[in-house]
This record gives structure tokens, C-alpha cells and sequence, in this order.
């Protein structure tokens, strides 16, 4: 790793990789505010990353943005630039770095299973690869989105009265829910927090099918018995859920498996539905991509890093500072 | 296993208690004998599987998990359960036998192929499956439902009276199908064995002199509330059996209690330690609770007997219908016909008026014997549980402390939007050292008070926990005060509340702990 170093920066081009304050030239994976900040003088992400940019910070959030299409490459003096697909959300990548031949892969956040609301990822191979670890305990393994997803749905059934008040991240997972409920053919229209509006209205802008959702409008307690209200966890645990006449409390996010946390946070209806890779994607993908060296961003760093010692592979934890469980409650 | 695991899983997530009622009527109502009955023994603690130490299943893990990972997760997730079933491989369908099958098999174990047996139960369950099974092994389920509730969902399930089954609870044995049967209408209510079941007892409801305005004196009686341990006396061919108020056999704690008594008695009483029926406190019976094995110097240290309450049998007649008055004579004459070392009886307490009776609660009250009064009404049966407008508890003024407000978490149900459960202390030098935690005895308002000031005035989070700016004083009301070594502050509570916020008063006025306990303890 002579060419870039711990905090994601690559040297020969003076850039950084989802850096934490602003600098002059940053590349941004996605739009999750842990990864993009504002205030850069040169973004370098695909077009749906900068337009989340903009609505979350504002059209000068950089100085300059330049976009780059997924799997084309860009050559910026002697270092070559390619984003392939991450599936975490609208417009994430994984950022594929080659410098006098070594290929390094920047994986930013990432899940390997198929998701509807962004491209999917695609799997590449690297001599380095650098990896986020949210989830990297073995304890973690995803269940199927889709049974998730039912278990609400068999919830509304078995209470047809009870408003469901599903805490969700506002950017990625909100949208995902919507459009794995429209798969279960939910065809009602779905109620969010007006701090979802803005991004479900630019899935929608990017033709990701959401079907109709409309905000919440607190004036009659009744009307949303038995619907499905999406809000960001904060929200939830606030004041605003007080609002509601007997709701369940439901929680979108991978914590969710573990049955004490879900407890702890009052949560009735945990759903296992999580945008990171669990520990067999990650553990899956470093013996996928043949790296011989592996640097952990964030997350569980010390079993994937042990991990790769049990597997002969160079291991170390970066333990980048301020990138941390979005997911989180 | 799967309908006992998604059980349990769903009551540790539900916390409304009307709630907890609707999931398990439903379980019941879908779930054949002898499941349901297992089911009910394992929720209610009448049954435990021991023969297989948790070590076992640890072992087996640990031999297809990695070492460090398993520590590592072990220490995120906390509970050695949950690790283990989240771990190991998962798999979308479960496929365990059903809870009562699952029971003979554990039960019946070979140890030589225990380690197989357990690693093919792992595999073929799914994760909630690993979950239930593992709760199951290792016993103690800790989801928030006690015997009382499964009780109070039994009777609404069957549409009988939960005092009727209260009355058989403990003479019958899992998997209760005779008591399913009745409940279903399709058999009598079982029958049970007097000699060895505990009769669940009377209690009373609290109350204070502003309720006497409704109350004729002429019809109640008065007598001390012991500070000793509710028990329930069985004698039978001069055997004697001792039951808590929560029905656990406790006769081998005091061997020294005995009775000549030939024919079936249940009596009702206080249990003390002392001397001439003198007691001492309530620290000292302490000395005697909860020993497997009882040494003769305990015994003459802290001498047991029992000042009598009420008789609930006699030789073989069930008095529970006859009023207080009746069950009162015929308490006496056994009493003077049986009398020994052991018994005493309560005395009852004349008084002309409700007044007569506040002057003689004030006057002749002793700290260290009583807990306060308690107030009978001449004509009650004997009904077991909490039926209003029987018996009352007329307590000692609570002690009062202001304290300081340090930690809050969210409340549960109605009020998980609420900051509402409260820890408080008071100076240990610079410092604050906790006291205590309460979550009652403020109203609405004021616990929104509490609410903003939680929020406005954070300044550490753990996990749920929120740790506030040391500014806001409470006033705290308890019953008294125990010494204790498990809490750090050295002192326990009992029955602590909120009694008044106290914004006006600072924090530099609030007591040290060593005056608190040179004060109360």
C-alpha cells in the first residue's frame, strides 16, 4: 500500500476516497452522509450520487462534480479509475484504483444480494482490496428479504387496526422497503416521514418503481389504522410517534437479528432487511477476489482481519473514525 | 420446536401485557396436547431440563466454531444463547421435532451420544428453532411472563375463574391435560392432592385514612402486619409442609417447626424469627431464607415460629366459604388445643373507630415488628388472589429522601416514547453514588417534566441509557431501607417512588449517603 495510504488517500493523484472533511479532490462512493460530506472543491461520483449530494447539502455543495459511468474508465495522469456497481443503494460503487499494474478495490459499502432499487453488484478481482465490515461478525447472517417483508405483511393481518411505524434510513433503505412490499404485491399506498420525501422522490425521478406513498399529515389518528408508516428511527423514538394510536413498532436493519437489541430499542416487529453484506458475502467476496492483501475501513474489523490470518491472507483494520452503523438506531 | 420458539420470541418483543394475553390464548387454542401443556410448564417454570450442562453445548460449538470469533461475537451479542444460535449455519427452514418430543429426547439422553445428538439438533434447526431449543436447555427464559399471567391467559382461554384455577394450579403436573381438558369443556375440573399443594393465599389491597370515609369500623377487624414472610402451613399425620406466598416449598429451611397435629390442617400465617414469640427483624429472619442446609447454631440464634393469620382447612373441611369471624373461632380453638413453641397467634387489635385505630397505629406501632396494619372485614371468605374490598394493608408512613436524578431509560408500552425509569443517588463525598431506581409515583405532568429534562439535558448515552446533568432534585418515598452488598452504594430500597420533583431545591442541598444510612438504616 504504497501508493495510498490509511485514510483512503491516493497519492499519485492527490485524491481521497470518501474522505471525512473536505479536500480538494474526493471520489464519493454514495450518497450515506458517513461517506459523502460537503464541501470538497472536486467530486468525482456517478451522476445519481451527485444529485443525493445536492439534495441533501444543496446544488454548491463542491465546487465541481464530474460524473462517471458505471464500468468505464477514467485515466487521470498515470492512475486508472473504474466504479463498478456496490449494490448498497441508488448509485453506489465499489472504486477499482490500477497504478503500474496493482489493482486495489475500494469497496465502500457494499451487499452482493440482488436489490431492486439500485444496480447490482458486480463482483471484482484485486490484489488489494479494501472493504467496509459492518457486519463482519459471524453472527450476522442475513436472512431472505423477502420473508422479512411477509412478516410484516402477516402482522397487518393479524392486527388490520394498528398502524405499523417502520424505522428506516432515509436514503437507500426506505426506498428498498417500499419496493420489496410493491414485489409482495402491496399495492396500498405507503406512508412516509417528510424527511423521506425528497429521496423517494428521486428514485422515483430514476425510475425505480415505488408505487404511490404520500407523507403524513397528523391530523386524524384513525386514518392510518393498519397502515404502513416509514419514518427514520430518530423519529420513532421521538415525540412524532406519539402521534399514532397504538402502533407497532417496526425496524428495518440488520441489528435487527439480534433479539436483546431489537428488545432494547422497544422494537415489537424487528425485520431483518439490511443494505451491507453479512459475514458470508464479505467473507465470500475476499476469497472471490484472489486479493492477497485486505484492509478493513469500518465495522467489525478485528474477526474479518482475524478471519483472513485463519486464511492466509494479509489482514489489517484501518478503523476509519466517523464511519459508523448508519444503520444504527 | 417452532411454535414454541416463535412463542417465546414474540413475548420477549411484546411488552403490552393485554398483548402478551392475546399470543398466548392463541398459542393454546392452535396447539394440540401435550404441546401446549409442555409449553405451559416451561413458561410457568414447573419443568426444567437438567441433565445437560450448558458446558456441553458450549463444547460442541466450540468445536465448530472458531475460538476467537465465537469470543468476539460472543461479546457483541451478549447472551450466550442468542450467540450461539445466530452462529451457527443457517438454514430458512427449521425442522425440530415438536416441544414435547423435544422434551422425552433431552430428558432421556445417553451421554455417550449427547455431543451427536445436540450437534444434529443445531444443524437441522433454524435460527429461531436454535433459539427456543437452547433457551429450553439452559432453563430460565426471561421473557417477561410470569406464573400469574399464564395463569390469567388460562383462565380467558378456558372462560373460568382464574381463583378456580388458582385453587388446582398446584396439585396438577405437566402437560396439564386434564387441565386443558376442563378448559375446554371436555372434562371435570382436575382433582388434587390437599396433603402437598400449596393453596394460593389471600392478599390485600393498600390503603390510606382518606378511604376510611367509606368504610363502617364496625365491620372490620384489625391486626399487626408482621414483618416476617407470608407462609402456608399444611399439616397432616404431624408432617408439616411450609410454602412461600408464591408457592415454593420452603419446609426444609426450618426444620424446627413442628405440630402433633394428626388430621389435615392449612393454616395461614407470618413467619418470624425470635423468641417468646417476640420478633426480631426482618434482617435477621433474613439469616434463615434461602440455606439448602441449616445449621444448629441458625436455628438457635434465629429461632423460627409463626404468629397464625387464618385456617383455610380443617380436618379435611374446606372453611375458605365461612367468613373471617367463623374461620377466626375455629383458628382459636386449634390454636389452644395445639399450642406449642412454634405458633403463636396474631392478636387482634380492638378499636371503637377509625380514629381509635390511626391513634393506635401511631402509638403503639414497633419498627422493627410491624410493616403497619392490617384491616379485615368480618364477613370476607377466603379468596385467593387480590379481590377488592376484602382485606386491607395500612402501611407505615413511607420514609422520605431528596435525591438527585443521574440515569433514565424509555418506559415500555404506553409510555416507550417516555423517559420514565429513573435512577437517583446522593453524595458519597464528591461524588454520587446511586441509590436506587424508580419508575411510579409521578403523575402525567410531571412526567413530562422528567421527560424534557431528560432530553434537554443529556450528556452521555449508553446503549439506552441516558445519563443527565446532575441538576434536578427528587423527592423519593420508600417503605425502608435493607443493607445490602450487592448494590455499590452499600443500601437497597424497598418500594421505592417518586414522590415530588423538587426543581426548586439545589443539589449541594442534598444529604450524604453515610447520613442517609446512619439516618435509616
Amino acid at each position: 500500500m504504497k501508493w495510498i495510504n490509511e485514510n483512503l488517500y491516493i497519492s499519485p493523484i492527490n485524491t481521497y476516497i470518501d474522505p471525512s472533511k473536505p479536500v480538494e479532490n474526493a471520489i464519493i462512493t454514495h450518497g450515506h452522509a458517513d461517506h459523502a460530506k460537503p464541501g470538497h472543491k472536486n467530486v468525482l461520483a456517478t451522476k445519481e450520487t451527485i444529485n443525493i449530494m445536492k439534495i441533501r447539502y444543496g446544488e454548491n455543495c463542491a465546487q465541481n462534480f464530474q460524473e462517471l459511468t458505471l464500468n468505464k474508465t477514467l485515466k487521470i495522469d498515470d492512475v486508472k479509475i473504474t466504479f463498478y456497481p456496490a449494490g448498497h443503494i441508488l448509485g453506489s460503487v465499489q472504486v477499482l484504483a490500477e497504478y503500474r499494474g496493482e489493482r486495489i478495490n475500494f469497496t465502500g459499502d457494499y451487499k452482493t444480494k440482488k436489490d431492486k432499487t439500485c444496480e447490482n453488484f458486480e463482483p471484482v478481482k484485486c490484489h488489494t482490496l479494501v472493504t467496509e465490515a459492518t457486519f463482519g461478525l459471524p453472527v450476522f447472517q442475513h436472512p431472505n428479504e423477502h420473508n422479512e417483508i411477509k412478516k410484516l405483511l402477516r402482522s397487518l393481518e393479524l392486527f388490520p387496526k394498528r398502524p405499523h411505524l417502520v424505522g428506516v434510513y432515509a436514503l437507500g433503505k426506505a426506498q428498498r422497503i417500499i419496493g420489496l412490499l410493491r414485489q409482495q404485491r402491496y399495492d396500498k399506498e405507503i406512508f412516509i416521514h417528510g424527511a423521506l420525501e425528497k429521496l423517494c422522490n428521486y428514485y422515483v425521478e430514476e425510475k425505480i418503481f415505488l408505487g404511490k406513498f404520500l407523507k403524513t399529515n397528523l391530523k386524524d389518528k384513525k386514518e392510518y389504522q393498519g397502515e404502513i408508516i416509514l419514518a427514520p428511527p430518530s423519529a420513532i423514538k421521538n415525540v412524532w410517534s406519539r402521534k399514532f394510536e397504538d402502533p407497532i413498532i417496526c425496524q428495518a436493519s440488520g441489528w435487527m437479528s439480534i433479539k436483546q437489541r431489537a428488545k432494547q430499542s422497544l422494537v415489537e416487529l424487528p425485520l431483518i432487511i439490511s443494505d451491507h453484506a453479512d459475514w458470508n458475502e464479505l467473507t465470500q467476496y475476499i476469497k472471490f477476489t484472489d486479493a492477497e492483501n485486505v484492509y478493513v475501513t469500518h465495522g467489525r474489523e478485528e474477526a474479518i482481519v482475524h478471519w483472513c490470518k485463519m486464511n492466509q491472507i494479509n489482514g489489517l483494520a484501518l478503523s476509519l473514525s466517523g464511519r459508523e452503523d448508519e444503520e444504527d438506531l | 420446536m417452532r411454535g414454541f420458539s416463535e412463542l417465546i420470541d414474540k413475548l420477549l418483543l411484546t411488552s403490552s401485557r393485554n398483548r402478551k394475553v392475546d399470543i398466548l390464548c392463541d398459542y393454546f387454542k392452535n396447539t394440540p396436547d401435550p404441546d401446549r401443556g409442555y409449553t405451559l410448564a416451561i413458561i410457568t417454570n414447573g419443568l426444567e431440563i437438567k441433565n445437560i450442562p450448558i458446558s456441553k453445548i458450549k463444547e460442541i460449538v466450540r468445536e465448530n466454531v472458531d475460538e476467537e470469533l465465537f469470543a468476539l461475537s460472543y461479546d457483541y451479542v451478549g447472551d450466550l444463547a442468542e450467540t450461539i444460535s445466530l452462529i451457527w449455519p443457517h438454514k430458512e427452514n427449521g425442522g425440530l421435532p415438536q416441544i414435547s418430543k423435544m422434551i422425552g429426547i433431552l430428558q432421556n439422553i445417553n451421554k455417550s451420544e449427547l455431543k451427536k445428538k445436540i450437534q444434529t439438533f443445531l444443524s437441522i434447526a433454524n435460527e429461531t428453532e436454535r433459539w427456543g431449543l437452547i433457551k429450553l436447555i439452559s432453563g430460565g427464559l426471561r421473557i417477561g411472563v410470569s406464573s400469574r399471567l399464564a395463569k390469567t391467559t388460562l383462565a380467558k382461554f378456558g372462560d373460568k375463574k382464574l381463583d378456580d384455577i388458582e385453587k388446582i394450579w398446584h396439585g396438577i403436573d405437566p402437560p396439564y391435560e386434564n387441565l386443558f381438558n376442563w378448559l375446554c369443556n371436555s372434562g371435570p375440573i382436575p382433582k388434587i392432592d390437599l396433603k402437598n399443594t400449596f393453596n394460593p393465599m389471600m392478599l390485600a389491597n393498600p390503603i390510606e385514612e382518606k378511604d376510611f370515609i367509606n368504610l363502617d369500623s364496625k365491620n372490620f377487624v384489625a391486626e399487626w402486619k408482621w414483618d416476617g414472610i407470608r407462609v402456608q402451613i399444611i399439616i397432616s399425620d404431624s408432617n408439616i409442609k411450609i410454602f412461600s406466598r408464591t408457592g415454593d416449598d420452603i419446609s426444609l429451611s426450618f426444620p424446627e417447626i413442628k405440630s402433633h397435629e394428626k388430621n389435615l390442617v392449612i393454616l395461614d400465617g407470618e413467619l418470624l424469627v425470635g423468641r417468646n414469640y417476640i420478633p426480631m427483624n426482618f434482617n435477621s429472619l433474613q439469616q434463615r431464607l434461602n440455606r439448602k442446609k441449616v445449621s444448629l447454631k441458625h436455628i438457635n440464634d434465629f429461632p423460627a415460629f409463626v404468629k397464625l393469620y387464618d385456617i383455610l382447612y380443617l380436618n379435611n373441611d374446606d372453611l375458605r366459604e365461612k367468613n373471617w369471624e367463623e374461620r377466626r373461632n375455629l383458628l382459636e380453638n386449634w390454636y389452644y388445643k395445639n399450642k406449642n413453641e412454634f405458633f403463636d397467634l396474631s392478636k387482634i387489635i380492638n378499636f371503637n373507630s377509625w380514629k381509635n385505630l390511626t391513634a393506635i397505629r401511631k402509638n403503639e406501632i414497633i419498627d422493627e415488628q410491624h410493616e403497619g396494619l392490617m384491616i379485615k372485614r368480618k364477613s370476607s371468605p377466603y379468596i385467593s388472589g387480590r379481590p377488592k374490598g376484602h382485606w386491607f394493608k395500612w402501611k407505615k408512613d413511607p420514609k422520605t429522601v431528596d435525591a438527585i436524578l443521574m440515569y433514565a431509560v424509555r418506559g415500555h408500552g404506553k409510555r416507550s416514547s417516555y423517559y420514565s425509569d429513573f435512577t437517583f443517588g446522593l453524595w458519597d463525598g464528591e461524588q454520587i453514588s446511586p441509590i436506587g431506581k424508580a419508575y411510579f409515583g409521578f403523575n402525567d405532568n410531571e412526567l413530562k417534566i422528567l421527560d424534557k429534562f431528560v432530553r434537554n439535558n443529556t450528556i452521555k448515552k449508553f446503549g439506552p441509557v441516558r445519563e443527565v446533568e446532575k441538576t434536578f432534585v427528587i423527592e423519593v418515598a420508600f417503605d425502608s431501607v435493607n443493607s445490602s452488598t450487592r448494590h455499590k452504594s452499600g443500601v437497597a430500597l424497598r418500594f421505592p417512588r417518586i414522590k415530588r420533583l423538587r426543581e426548586d431545591k439545589p443539589t449541594c442541598e442534598v444529604i450524604q449517603l453515610c447520613e442517609f444510612k446512619s439516618e435509616f438504616l
